[in-house]
């Protein structure tokens, strides 16, 4: 009797099976075990999130943060979740209450979804799509629909109009993403997100495509509303936001959802651009590619995070004006770019064939070539950028002037 | 005739989805609940094409659908907070949309279903079409020039006529 260890769910229906369970009912058994497992995976992770966050956040204000309740304030969030539950649930007045009730639900929903597709491993991932990053996508944005519901049954002029300027801007930023998602899709030649992952064995795609990481990495923090992007919670100009009147572990929810899906976003960001789970030693330790993820998922991560506590929010108009005049077109060329430059290295047949896909060597022509090709266009965008920027300053130098001369001419003449 | 497995109880969700909330869309007053319906509608469609091997069509449904133009309707509606409580009828077309729906209908009864019906099963095992085209197979085609590549193109040019149009109409004059 060989172990059959290919993964836990597997080994369970075989074992169910072998001590005569109906197998329709074994299998029904273990895939209900695996969405469990999934499931409440990054519910159990969040709380250390939060921990996390918080303890970063005030060491970067000189504070220490939470340091009473467990070992280094560990269990704080236990402690708020505890506090969160059993509040009073209050439901405003006026408030569409289906609508009300669903939001928050719908909004942690579309987070944890996203995981049922990421490869944690070679061989653990929770349904490994074709479709993967389409999947992705489509999932992400239904979280705007659970800001914009919750925002309007609220019933609340500030809950409202948060919502509005937030999905303007969610809805805007999802065009760079997308097509920042293009190029590694193009250059691995598949959606699915294991796929993606083993096109990386040779080489990781943020040496290949460092301007859509670059784009990727940007429109993920506007999606997921952390500074400089954070409008989404801005509590200086629209009290709170869209979440204005939700109480209780409702409120709960949403702050799990803005959370968790910062780290998923994040999450995404190691598995498409930072080779997943691939790592020394994972093909003989496939649970080891779990290890790698997270260490590559805490660069990002960590960096958001510090991020987060040291800049200063943006106006809505500027988060506006830099999508849709810098970030769109930027993504869009280096799609062009990427395509055109792929499909001349194919044909120069410098690009690794599919056997020698996992070597190192084989793959350094094709990204050396691409790596190259980023760097000129990035530095051709920052001169337009620094030659614009003096343009306008030059502009404003100008209009000033104009301004005192008018001014010396008005003075005299009313004086005399 | 019809056996009762998983994939049917399955599909028959996801039709009570999709009727259900077309349904709701139609018969509701309050315009932002009939938008909520129209979402649940999509969402039901995008499940009958996973059902149907068709997941790169769900996921756009989804993305496309319910992630653009449900959240361009319920903006629009959000924006104009006074209809969203609507009791009196604003036109007397519902006749007209009556019978094109009836039309439709029958068109549906009298193209795909009268085919198989009461075959008594043998001739609904096998597939409508031999084809089993995947994602990739979809892509191939769009570009191909024996396919669909000209229709491509025709349907990028009317799309970006139309934005452009649309930012013609959105500009303020200067």
């Amino acid at each position: 009797m060989e172990a059959q260890c290919i993964n836990i769910i597997e080994t369970m229906a075989s074992c169910l099976v072998r001590g005569g369970t109906d197998p329709g009912l074994a299998q029904f058994l273990s895939i209900a075990l695996g969405v469990l497992v999934v499931t409440l995976l990054p519910l159990i992770l969040v709380i250390i999130f939060i921990w996390l966050e918080r303890k970063i956040a005030a060491r970067v204000q000189d504070r220490i943060g939470p340091n009473r309740v467990g070992p280094f304030g560990l269990l704080q969030n236990v402690a708020d979740a505890v506090k969160l539950i059993i509040k009073e649930d209050i439901t405003p007045a006026g408030a569409d209450r289906l609508i009300y009730n669903a939001a928050p639900v719908i909004a942690i929903l579309s987070v944890i979804l996203v995981w049922g597709v990421i490869p944690y491993s070679p061989i653990h991932i929770g349904a490994d799509l074709g479709i993967g990053v389409v999947y992705v996508v489509a999932v992400g944005s239904v979280g705007t629909l659970a800001i914009m519901m919750a925002g309007w049954s609220s019933n609340n002029k500030y809950a409202l109009l948060g919502a509005f300027r937030v999905v303007a801007a969610l809805v805007s930023y999802e065009v760079p993403m997308i097509l920042a998602l293009l190029v590694p899709l193009m250059i691995a030649g598949t959606m699915s997100m294991q796929g993606i992952v083993e096109a990386q064995q040779g080489m990781w795609f943020i040496v290949s495509a460092p301007i859509a990481a670059l784009v990727f990495y940007i429109s993920n923090l506007a999606e997921t509303g952390r500074a400089p992007f954070d409008l989404i919670e801005a509590e200086s100009e629209l009290v709170a936001g869209y979440n204005i009147e939700y109480s209780g572990m409702k409120f709960g929810l949403f702050m799990a959802s803005e959370f968790l899906h910062s780290f998923t976003a994040n999450l995404l960001f190691a598995v498409i651009f930072l080779g997943g789970w691939s790592g020394p030693f994972v093909q003989q330790v496939p649970a080891l590619g779990f290890v790698w993820l997270m260490a590559k998922t805490a660069v990002p991560y960590l960096f958001t995070l510090i991020l987060r506590a040291t800049i200063p929010r943006v106006r809505i108009d500027q988060m506006m004006a830099f999508n849709w005049k810098f970030l769109v077109p930027v993504a869009l060329v280096n799609v062009l770019l990427v395509a055109l430059i792929l499909k001349v290295v194919q044909e120069l047949g410098l690009s690794p064939s599919p056997e020698n896909a996992t070597d190192f060597v084989a793959n350094v022509p094709q990204a050396l070539i691409l790596l190259v090709a980023n760097l000129i266009m990035g530095v051709i965008v920052l001169n337009m950028l620094r030659n614009q920027g003096r343009r306008e300053r030059m502009a404003d130098q100008a209009r000033m002037l104009r301004t005192v001369e008018q001014d010396k001419q008005i003075v005299p003449s009313a004086a005399r | 005739m019809l056996e009762l497995n998983a994939q049917t109880i399955v599909f028959f969700i996801f039709s009570l989805l999709t009727l259900g909330g077309a349904l709701g869309v139609v018969t509701n007053r309050n315009l932002i609940h009939g938008a909520i319906y129209l979402i649940i509608s999509l969402f039901g469609g995008a499940g009958l094409f996973v059902l149907l091997s068709a997941p790169f069509f769900a996921a756009v449904q989804v993305l496309v659908y319910i992630g653009a133009i449900a959240i361009l309707i319920i903006f629009a509606v959000m924006l104009t907070r006074s209809m969203t409580q609507l009791r009196e009828v604003f036109n007397r077309q519902w006749w007209a949309s009556a019978l094109v729906g009836l039309l439709l209908f029958g068109l549906m009864l009298v193209g795909v279903i009268l085919p198989v019906w009461g075959t008594g099963g043998s001739n609904a095992d096998s597939p409508v079409s031999e084809l089993t085209a995947t994602t990739q197979d979809l892509g191939v085609a769009l570009v191909d020039g024996n396919q669909y590549v000209l229709p491509f193109e025709v349907a990028s040019l009317l799309l970006t006529a139309a934005m452009i149009g649309a930012i013609v109409i959105a500009r303020e004059d200067d």
